[in-house]
């Protein structure tokens, strides 16, 4: 891709362990985002999540490969001169230092004059609904309020690109709602490039344009976050992102032939995955695409676990020797029992193929 | 009827009964108290004509002595070798505290930002010269310094050795000075960087502050606490240092401390000892109550008394 704007190319990072060793964090990373893009990297802990976001602001350099923004290269400047600013995760406010001089800090870096710099730092400051905080110092804050002087900090400055590691994680679930729809916000306010950490899934749909999954320092999946939940690449990403039964099935001429013994015509997989001619395979199925069935189960087996939460029943079903989740709609005409034998099938086109 | 008792209550954990504290007290008082009071009575009370100490007749002449300077032909006037010699003192004392803050601060961020297992062996380093008396050290440097030392024998080979001399200049005095006051500079400041988050750094240079701006305007103001408690510990003290205007600058750097031993000593004027010891005081208490509201005002936690 020539048009990226922030274009990663073959970033590896590697870090010497105290025992001699080599962790490393991040693995030929590719990755090109679009200019005003609200880009997701999600994965779990311990991914090089944080590294990747290091070595973008600089903090960091890579062991090899290119980081270039509007095509020229940024990873061998220093970090103070890269156009890019990053929200931490401790949000890492100068404690000694009121509101506004911590927002004001990173523009008299700029030398700028003094009445631009008042009236930038209020700007941000309104930008993020502080105004009248100014004077505090950070200890005299809610972690919310933390939260948003880091981000108008960050902002104040204009960069091209806005990093943020995981910057809700501190704060409690109603807040976070509230901020992830703020950012979004501020994001389609000021037009700038955000990249945005997280380990949580639910968090990174709600707020992607685009969203990378992330596994032991490599990227496994670049998407929209319907491609990302809808055809996930393999078993990892369907596994990480929202709930997915897998399910190893056997390739038969009539269809897959589930544990347990009910078969899945083939017909009824989803069209754009690859089905081996023989052998084993991984099918991987929402537990909300199950339905309850008559004839042509799928899934046969003896219901081990119901449990209700509210919209959704879900029932936990033994078939051969895997346990199957499927959510069904509370308001269904039957539910089924502990004990009881049931039948259930992937709805049309919901199951599909994944490599492991 | 059997009377119910009220559990004695358990205090806190940790908290201990104040009679714990008794025995340190008195022991405080005994040494610090005692010896002041001592002083002040002392510098109060006339010189005997013949042999040392004190003869108890109520006197102010003592701090006159200090202010006025009585002439040969019984007329008197205003003298300032005292007033000189003090702020020799301050001046003295202050150089080695900015001395040992600049080459201070870098050994203990230095240290601080080393493997936690390294940090242990090099605070232990710093701390050597702690093992030995400073009188012999004192002694050490001297050697070093003197033209036949290492560095005037070093000298002589290059060939630029002959105009060498620092022992007994004021440049000796502050070598002297800032070698035995550095680690009570370093230790606090390195207790303060060890608990400094280093992130604070890394969102400064993420914001565009280049290495000595970051350094000046976020790791200074960050081990402040440490940075005001080195300032203290050396001051203070090197008020009345002694020994290193004695032995290395050979007297001609007098501090207010030289005069006051020579005036306990050879002199035997001890009311005179006595009150230039509660004048150099009273300026010592100045500059710390100066250092403390200055400290308060700014909110920070530091206390020195
Ligand atoms: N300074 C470092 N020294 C040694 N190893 C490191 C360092 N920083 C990161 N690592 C290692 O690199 C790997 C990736 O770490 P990274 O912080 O990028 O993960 P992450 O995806 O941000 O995880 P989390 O979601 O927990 O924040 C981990 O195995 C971590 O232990
Ligand atoms: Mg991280």
């Amino acid at each position: 891709m020539t048009d990226a704007h922030l274009d990663i190319r073959q970033v590896t990072k590697t870090f010497p362990t105290p025992e001699g060793g080599v962790v490393v964090a991040l693995d030929r990373v590719d990755l090109a985002i679009a200019e005003g893009e609200f880009f997701v990297m999600l994965g779990p802990s311990g991914c090089g999540k944080t590294s990747l976001l290091r070595c973008i602001a600089g903090l960091e350099y890579p062991d090899s490969g290119e980081i270039l923004l509007d095509g020229s290269r940024i990873d061998d400047i220093p970090a103070y001169a890269r156009p890019v600013n990053t929200v931490f995760q401790s949000y890492a406010l100068f404690p000694h230092m009121s509101v506004a001089q911590n927002v004001a800090f990173g523009l008299e870096m700029e030398r700028l004059p003094k009445n631009e710099i008042k009236s930038r730092v209020a700007a941000a400051l309104e930008q993020v609904k502080l105004t009248g905080l100014d004077r505090r110092k950070p200890t005299q804050l809610s972690g919310g309020q933390q939260q948003r002087v880091a981000l108008a900090r960050a902002l104040a400055k204009q960069p091209k690109v806005l990093l943020l590691d995981e910057p809700l994680s501190a704060l409690d679930l109603k807040l976070r709602r509230g901020m992830q729809v703020e950012l979004k916000r501020l994001q389609r306010e000021t037009g700038i490039t955000f990249v945005f950490v997280t380990h949580d899934q639910e968090e990174a749909m709600t707020m992607g344009d685009r969203i990378a999954v992330f596994n032991e320092g490599k990227i496994v999946q670049v998407g929209s976050p319907q491609e990302i939940y809808r055809r996930p690449v393999n078993g990892f990403v369907a596994d990480f992102i929202g709930e997915t039964n897998l399910i190893k099935v056997t390739v038969g001429s009539g269809g897959f032939i589930f544990p347990g013994g009910g078969v899945l015509a083939r017909e009824l997989l989803a069209e754009d995955c690859e089905v081996p001619a023989a052998g084993e395979c991984l099918l991987a199925v929402r537990p909300e695409d199950f339905e309850l069935v008559d004839t042509d189960a799928a899934v046969v087996g003896e219901v081990v676990d119901v449990i209700f939460t509210g919209g959704l029943i879900r029932l936990h079903v033994r078939a051969g020797d895997q346990e199957i989740v499927a959510a069904l709609p509370s308001h269904g005409a039957v539910v089924p029992a502990v004990g009881d034998q049931t039948r259930l099938r992937p709805i049309t086109k919901a199951a599909r193929t994944v490599g492991s | 009827m059997s009377k119910v008792r009220a559990p004695k209550s358990p205090g806190r954990p940790g908290q201990a009964s104040s009679w714990l504290a008794t025995p340190t007290l008195v022991f405080l008082i005994l040494v610090i108290l005692l010896p002041l009071l001592i002083t002040v009575v002392y510098s109060f009370l006339s010189q005997p004509s013949l042999g040392t100490g004190v003869k108890w007749v109520f006197s102010t002449d003592a701090y006159r002595q200090i202010f006025v300077q009585e002439k040969l032909d019984g007329t008197t006037a205003f003298d300032t070798r005292y007033l000189k010699v003090l702020w020799n003192s301050f001046y003295y004392a202050g150089i080695a505290t900015i001395t040992t803050l600049i080459l201070g601060i870098p050994v203990a961020m230095w240290i601080a930002t080393r493997p936690v297992r390294f940090r242990a062996l090099l605070v232990l380093a710093v701390t050597l010269p702690f093992w030995t008396s400073v009188l012999i050290r004192t002694y050490a440097v001297r050697q070093i310094l003197d033209e036949t030392g290492p560095i005037g024998g070093f000298l002589k080979i290059i060939g630029v050795g002959n105009s060498y001399q620092i022992l007994y200049t004021p440049w000796a005095t502050i070598i002297g000075l800032t070698y035995t006051f550095i680690p009570f500079m370093i230790l606090p400041i390195y207790a303060s960087a060890e608990r400094f988050d280093f992130r604070y750094a890394e969102a400064g240079y993420d914001l565009g502050a280049k290495r000595w701006t970051v350094l000046r305007r976020i790791v200074i103001p960050g081990i402040r606490p440490g940075i005001i408690a080195g300032i203290a510990l050396v001051f203070i003290p090197g008020l009345g240092s002694f020994l290193q205007p004695d032995m290395l600058g050979g007297g001609k750097t007098n501090m207010i401390a030289n005069v006051i031993a020579n005036n306990f000593g050879q002199a035997r004027n001890w009311p005179f000892g006595s009150a230039l010891s509660v004048f150099l005081l009273i300026f010592t208490v100045l500059f710390v109550l100066m250092v403390t509201t200055g400290v308060r005002s700014r909110g920070d936690q530091v206390r020195l008394i």
